[in-house]
This record gives structure tokens, sequence and C-alpha cells, in this order.
């Protein structure tokens, strides 16, 4: 049986990872290379970065970070944030990355999806989507992390992607995301009903029930985490026997 | 040494980062008398089969991979497993390498396809690449061809709804539907198995 994914992200600023605390065993908690191994060390299924690197000097950054951590890390990386040409996904797929992820660029360049699927194989693009209920009760696609709402309805979008070529989608909900309230069960079934290709959760978790709650109640495939895991109010481990003793399906060895 | 053949198709890095990794010495090669010289064999591959077997016929490296596969064991992964087999029917009937006799069809099942995620392994016959990996470990696959082969062959298989030959080995020729050097310890560990095998 196909193993539910436990994904911790990493929010990588100029090639470091922000909102730094002292890891116990950590020489530099702002070295994403060292943080991804211990997430890895702790099973991680899969790394994100999100690149939040603010100019675009300091891009390349993200592909040092890719490479070096591909050197030491041998579980599936994926890399978000500011990706928006071909000649991107190429420059971090050389260098390590796995997958891609795309926002506010797809909804901008829905072309950008077919071409990278065309390209490189549907199997590392990655549509992020971020959603938000709108008044009449239904989902809108937001972009620049909320500030904009396209008005375009997120259960139509998710079938776009697919149709364009995305070969998987990671799903926030910015209604939940920041509450550790739980994941957003409504959107998410929303969404997994015209879902053909994996659906990763993310936003809202904040206890070891919502993870087995998101497994239990809708068909996401994986769940992701940032600061959940990134503060240590839980770690990847705790969150994989926790999904074990519920019997859910998880990857136990490393 | 082991020689990660290079015909255009796959990531060729991510194997060459794992070998490092675990000491095994590796180069990254297109060159005939490299893969002549060399204690082992790593063919990668992303991508569809009829691409795969056109790059690597105009790479002109077939004859070379099928002779020394008789010699040394040569490990195919994911694309790169496929290609072993008799012939493969992604969007139009193609002949693959010929290496394990089999042919490589669509997955037909319920599930989303691609594959995509952690599975576990099914040990069936008795394969060197497993030693010390358990009953049930997980391993990350992306396909949506699957290889249909007799049992003879299949070291371990994987559930998806249909039974997936996971690794199939015959002789010396070994394949891995899934990624080793993107499935953690469990795929670091059959590297190092396969690393044995070459000295």
């Amino acid at each position: 049986m196909l193993s539910k994914r436990i994904i911790p992200c990493l929010d990588v600023k100029n090639g470091r990872v922000v909102k730094g605390i002292n890891f116990v065993g950590l020489k530099d908690v702002g070295d994403p290379v060292e943080c991804a191994k211990m997430y890895n060390e702790q099973g991680a299924d899969e790394i994100v970065f999100l690149d939040i690197t603010a100019t675009h000097e300091n891009r390349d950054t993200i592909v040092d970070v890719v490479r070096n951590t591909a050197k030491q890390v041998f579980v599936p990386l994926t890399v978000g944030g500011g990706i928006r040409t071909i000649e991107d996904f190429k420059k971090l797929l050389r260098a390590g990355a796995d997958k891609i992820s795309v926002n506010s660029a797809a909804v901008r360049n829905p072309q950008l999806v077919a071409e990278a699927a065309d390209k490189f194989g549907s199997q590392c693009v990655v549509v992020a989507i971020d959603a938000r209920r709108a008044e009449d009760g239904t989902f809108h696609v937001v972009i620049n992390g909320g500030r904009i709402d396209t008005g375009m309805d997120a259960v139509w979008w998710a079938q776009e992607v697919q149709r364009l070529g995305a070969g998987e989608i990671l799903l926030t909900s910015m209604d939940a995301d920041g509450t550790k309230a739980g994941f957003d069960i409504e959107l998410l079934n929303a969404i997994c009903a015209v879902s053909h290709v994996p659906v990763i959760a993310s936003g809202g978790c904040g206890a070891l029930s919502h993870f087995s709650e998101v497994f239990q109640k809708t068909d996401a495939d994986a769940a992701l985490a940032a600061s959940l895991f990134h503060y240590r109010e839980l770690t990847v481990g705790q969150v994989k026997e926790h999904l074990h003793a519920c019997g859910i399906p998880v990857r136990m060895d490393k | 040494m082991i020689a990660i053949i290079d015909y255009g198709a796959g990531n060729l890095f991510s194997v060459k980062n794992a070998l490092d990794y675990i000491g095994e010495t590796s180069e990254i090669t297109s060159d005939p008398a490299v893969l002549s010289r060399a204690d082992g064999m790593i063919l990668p591959g992303v991508g569809a089969f009829p691409d795969a077997m056109r790059m690597l016929k105009s790479s002109g490296l077939v004859d070379v991979i099928c002779t020394e596969a008789q010699k040394k064991p040569l490990l195919g992964i994911c694309l790169g497993m496929q290609v072993l087999f008799s012939r493969g029917t992604e969007f139009e009937e193609t002949k693959g390498l010929d290496l394990i006799p089999g042919s490589v069809d669509r997955i037909e099942c319920d599930f989303k396809i691609p594959h995509m995620g952690y599975n576990e392994l099914h040990k069936h016959i008795d394969s060197p690449l497993l030693a010390g990996i358990g009953e049930g470990a997980c391993v990350y696959f992306v396909h949506s061809f699957m290889a249909n082969t007799t049992p003879e062959y299949i070291a371990a298989d994987t559930d998806y709804g249909v039974r997936i030959p996971a690794l199939v080995q015959n002789k010396m020729v070994f394949g891995a539907q899934f990624h080793p050097e993107k499935s953690g310890e469990t795929g670091l560990k059959i590297l190092r198995n396969f690393g044995g095998l070459t000295r």
C-alpha cells in the first residue's frame, strides 16, 4: 500500500533558513543543509524548500542550497518560490531538485505548467494552490501570499492545472493557515474530488490528531508543515508514529 | 568503478551523489571504452520508453551495454529498468534491450496514475541487492508503466491494486522500478549491495 507522506517545509531566504531557533545538536540553525539532514534523520519523506528571497540578484542562492543538500539527503527535494521560467526549472533540476513548485507564476502564465511538464515530465511539476473561502462559500485562488484574490474558482483551477500537466497539487488553505486548528477538510475534499494527481495538504495543523484526521477524512496523499516542525512542537517521527498507531500507512524505516 | 551511463535521459547527478555519499567510485560516461573497463554499470532514465530507446541507439551504446551486461553487474533504474525488458508499449510498441524477458505496459488499476510515493517491497526470489533489507521496507516510486514478466525474474514486487515488479533480475542484470537514490537509507543500502557485487 502506498504510504502517506509527511513533508517538512523550510523557508529559505538568501540561502539561509529563516525563523531559526536553537535546535539541539544543530551546529548552525540557519544552514538549510543541516536542517534538511535533521528532518531526513527524523524520517521526512520529502523535503520542500520555499525560497522567499526578495531580490533577483540573490536568487541563485537557492540553487546552491539544493546542490549542497542533494549531496547529503536522499529523499525527494522540492523547491518552490519565485520560479517563473523554464530556465529556472532547468537550473534547479540540474542542481538536484526532483520537483519544482509554481504558484503565482502558474496563475499569471499557465503555459509555464504545460511547457515544464512537456519538457521535464509531469512528475516534477507541482502546482501550489493557495485558496480562501469567498462570501458565496466557494473557494478562490489567492496569490502573492494571500494579498491578491484572483477571483478564480479553486476547484476549476485544480482541474485546469492537471489538464496543463501538473503532476501534483500542493494545496494550502489560507483560512486555516496559522490557526493550528486543523487542516481544512472541506477544501481538501473539494479539490481531491477532482484530482487524479496526488494532493498535498497544507495549512492549519497544530496537533498530532490533525494529521490522522486529514488522512482519515480526505484522500490527501501527503501533509506538509513548516513552523510546527521547525519550532519542534512536533517531530516528523512523532507524527509518523501517531499515524502508524492509527493504522494509516506510513514509511517507518528510514 | 561504476559507470553511470549518460545517454541523454535521466537524473544522472542524483545517482552520482548517492554513490559518492556511500563511497563508491563512479563515472558519468557515454564512452564505450569506459563501460568496458568499468566494474559495474548503472542505467538511469526518466521519460518515455520510445525516447529512451531512441537515445540509447543514437548514443551507439546498445551493443556495448548488452555485451558488458554478460560480464559485470548492470542496474537499471526506473525507465532504465523498463528498457531492460524485451519491449515496451508506451505510445507505440518499441523493442527494448531484451536483457530480461517481458514487456512494459501501462499500469491498469483503480488508483491514481502515476504511482508516486513510497511503497513496500515484498520479497520473492532471493536477491543479493536485498541483503539486509527487511520485508515491507519502503522505497520511492514515480512511474505510470510497469513490467510484466514471469516470477522467476521478480526479486520484489509492490502492491498498488496490482502487483508491480519492483526489483527484477536475470543473472547479473538488475532493474529497480523505484529510485534507490531517493529512498532514504533503504535505497542507499541497495546501492551499497550493488557496489559490493562489482568487487
